[in-house]
């Protein structure tokens, strides 16, 4: 799972531009209490039948931002300073913090990273797959449990009909998430999205939960937003990749693009940090230092002080530069191969 | 890709519970004591007892005989007749009591502890309030307020256990809100008012049983406590508690009319502490 290896061809970067399924622009998100924000004007666009994975340390604020675009943030702890979203064609003002109910669980679902604790320990997954069919469609409670269990069927759980009637601590937690997915995907919706959602799966388990989402995703020309760190789950499923720091998205493009020619020094430390199978066996290199917490991030380029190339410039946010084919970085000397003299 | 890997682990947990509840000894005993009372009480009725108010000035505090085995009061009744029927008064002053102060603290508990803010702050402080006087306390202050009866000292008893309740639930709620599965719950769209009574409720009940089974006994000791003093169960309908007023003025020449009242309190409230401590333990999630 941890081999680099983008072999998959990505949508064509010269496709014609359709009007993207999702497409957030200027998103920042901070903790109430605290001065400086977590996630930073950040723009989002997925298209439909597109899987975008953000990928990043823990951290860097790709899960809140998942939460916050189901708008499942406590009110209470977070607050939203900047940022709109459109969805299928409909704009939403995401500082207001109230996106309909009715979006959630139908036009879009989440899968969660924890199988063995989102599931409602009190009820059969028959009835909580049910709920979700029942909340967003009129029918009843048969019909209802009919979709489930077509559903169930779907996420390739043997002898679904019978499955329905049991309690979540009955099942593992591959189990669980097929059922988590099931029940995310039992509305047909145009967006997916999951955070981290093989984590807490061993790793077999974690190659057939891909391989079903991508399955389902491609079998329903769903938009899919992947949050995870884990760059092999990125080479497996993306067709685009955006790479977070410290709440910024600091490159985006193609997978294949940003993975064979990473531009930013933050992309190129992932990069290079994770074990090959071929080639010569070398020592893995490390990203120096650690995340700043939020308070301490510099101004300006927030990887500065983890960066081997910065310099005064630095101090100023760098704007997102065109690399061309859909490629975009944050960085002030990009391209660092014609900028840069020495790369390390 | 083959799902047939994943296997099918636990028991359902009502079997895991029950199996444990069985080998917990004391726990049993306790609800043989309670079941023991419940079904006097019920059965009451058509016991082939006395009438427990048929007076008899021949056998007045009559020692415990054949025709009396557990001996006569000072006005000739039966004693036993009287304790079966006291049963009645007592179970039903633990359970209705009990059964108000959930009903009406449950909801607080649930809303204070899921929306936080105001409306915790205002219904918790309200609890604390109630709290800071001792439960018998306030329950002989509201009883002599609402005027004595049986219904009154239910109700009395009822508000002053409410703030337990409250706050069990609230700090349950707390903690079960943060659960991964309120926020899927919240990610398929769900209405808060079934988030509330799906997600929140049936996982917060647990405790709330425990409770609710310890706090029955206290109430039964609460009830007691109000006849004794007058605000209960009004003569000549019986009572344990008032069996227990009259009996204190013969302690020397009768001592059996206050031995029954006396065990029996003992024992129903030992009953539902030993079924309470019982149901802890099968229900403790740390333990499964």
């Amino acid at each position: 799972m941890s081999n680099i290896d983008a072999h998959r061809s990505p949508a064509e970067p010269d496709a014609p531009a359709t009007t993207p399924l999702l497409e957030v622009r200027n998103f920042s998100l901070r903790f109430r209490g605290q001065s400086r924000d977590v996630v930073s004007g950040i723009d989002l666009r997925v298209s439909a039948g597109e899987i975008l994975c953000i990928v990043g340390e823990s951290g860097c604020g790709k899960s809140v931002t998942a939460m916050a675009l189901m708008g499942l943030l406590p009110p209470d702890a977070a607050e939203i300073p900047s940022g709109s979203m459109v969805f299928e064609q409909t704009s939403y003002d995401l500082t207001r913090q109230v996106l309909p109910a009715r979006l959630r669980g139908d036009r879009m679902a989440m899968i969660f990273q924890e199988p063995m604790t989102s599931l409602n320990p009190a009820f059969r997954i028959g009835d909580q797959i049910a709920e979700a069919v029942m909340q967003h469609t009129d029918c009843t409670k048969a019909e209802a449990m009919q979709r489930a269990g077509d559903m169930l069927e779907q996420v390739g759980i043997p002898a679904p009909r019978q499955r329905l009637r049991e309690y979540p601590h009955q099942l593992s937690g591959g189990m669980r998430q097929r059922v988590m997915i099931a029940m995310a995907l039992v509305n047909d919706p145009a967006l997916l999205i999951a955070d981290e959602p093989t984590t807490a799966l061993d790793v077999t388990i974690q190659a057939q939960i891909l391989d079903l989402i991508r399955d389902l995703q491609a079998r329903r020309n769903m938009g899919t937003v992947m949050i995870t760190h884990d760059l092999g789950v990125v080479a497996e499923l993306a067709t685009t990749v955006a790479v977070m720091y410290g709440g910024q998205i600091v490159e985006r493009g193609p997978v294949s693009q940003v993975f064979d020619d990473p531009q930013h020094p933050y992309t190129i430390g992932l990069m290079s940090s994770v074990p090959k199978l071929t080639g010569p066996r070398t020592r893995l290199t490390t990203v120096p230092g650690t995340v700043p917490s939020i308070a301490d991030m510099p101004q300006g380029c927030r990887f500065q002080s983890r960066c081997p190339f910065a310099t005064q410039d630095c101090n100023t946010v760098p704007a997102m530069r065109d690399m061309g084919a859909d490629h975009e970085v944050a960085c002030h000397y990009a391209p660092l191969d014609s900028n840069i003299s020495v790369v390390a | 890709m083959t799902a047939t890997a994943d296997p099918i682990t636990a028991k359902a947990p009502e079997n895991r519970v029950w199996k444990k509840f069985r080998t917990h000894r004391s726990a049993m005993l306790g609800g043989v004591l309670v079941v023991f009372f419940i079904a006097i009480a019920l059965l009451a009725p058509i016991l082939p007892i006395p009438d427990p108010a048929a007076t008899d000035w021949g056998a007045v505090r009559k020692a415990p005989s054949f025709a009396h085995p557990f001996g006569t009061d000072e006005i000739g009744r039966d004693v036993l007749s009287r304790m079966i029927w006291g049963a009645q008064a007592s179970l039903l002053a633990g359970v209705v009591s009990v059964g108000i102060a959930v009903l009406a603290g449950v909801p607080l508990g649930i809303v204070a502890g899921y929306f936080g803010g105001w409306t915790d702050a205002v219904i918790s402080r309200c609890t604390e309030a109630l709290l800071a006087a001792p439960f018998l306390i306030l329950a002989i202050a509201l009883a002599a307020f609402l005027g004595p009866s049986l219904t009154n000292a239910m109700i009395a008893i009822g508000i002053s256990a409410t703030p337990l309740f409250v706050r069990l639930t609230r700090g349950q709620v707390i903690n079960i809100k943060s659960e991964d599965y309120v926020d899927s719950a919240r990610a398929i769209g769900l209405p808060t008012h079934r988030i509330l009574s799906r997600y929140i409720f049936p996982n917060v009940l647990p405790p709330i049983l425990v409770q609710a089974t310890l706090t029955i006994a206290t109430a039964i000791i609460a009830e007691a406590s109000l006849s004794f003093l007058g605000l209960g169960q009004q003569p000549p309908a019986p009572s344990w508690g008032s069996m227990l007023n009259t009996a204190k003025n013969f302690l020397n020449q009768a001592p059996w009319m206050a031995m029954w009242p006396g065990i029996s309190i003992f024992l129903v409230v030992l009953g539902f502490n030993l079924l309470g401590d019982g149901l802890r333990d099968a229900l403790d999630p740390r333990e499964h």
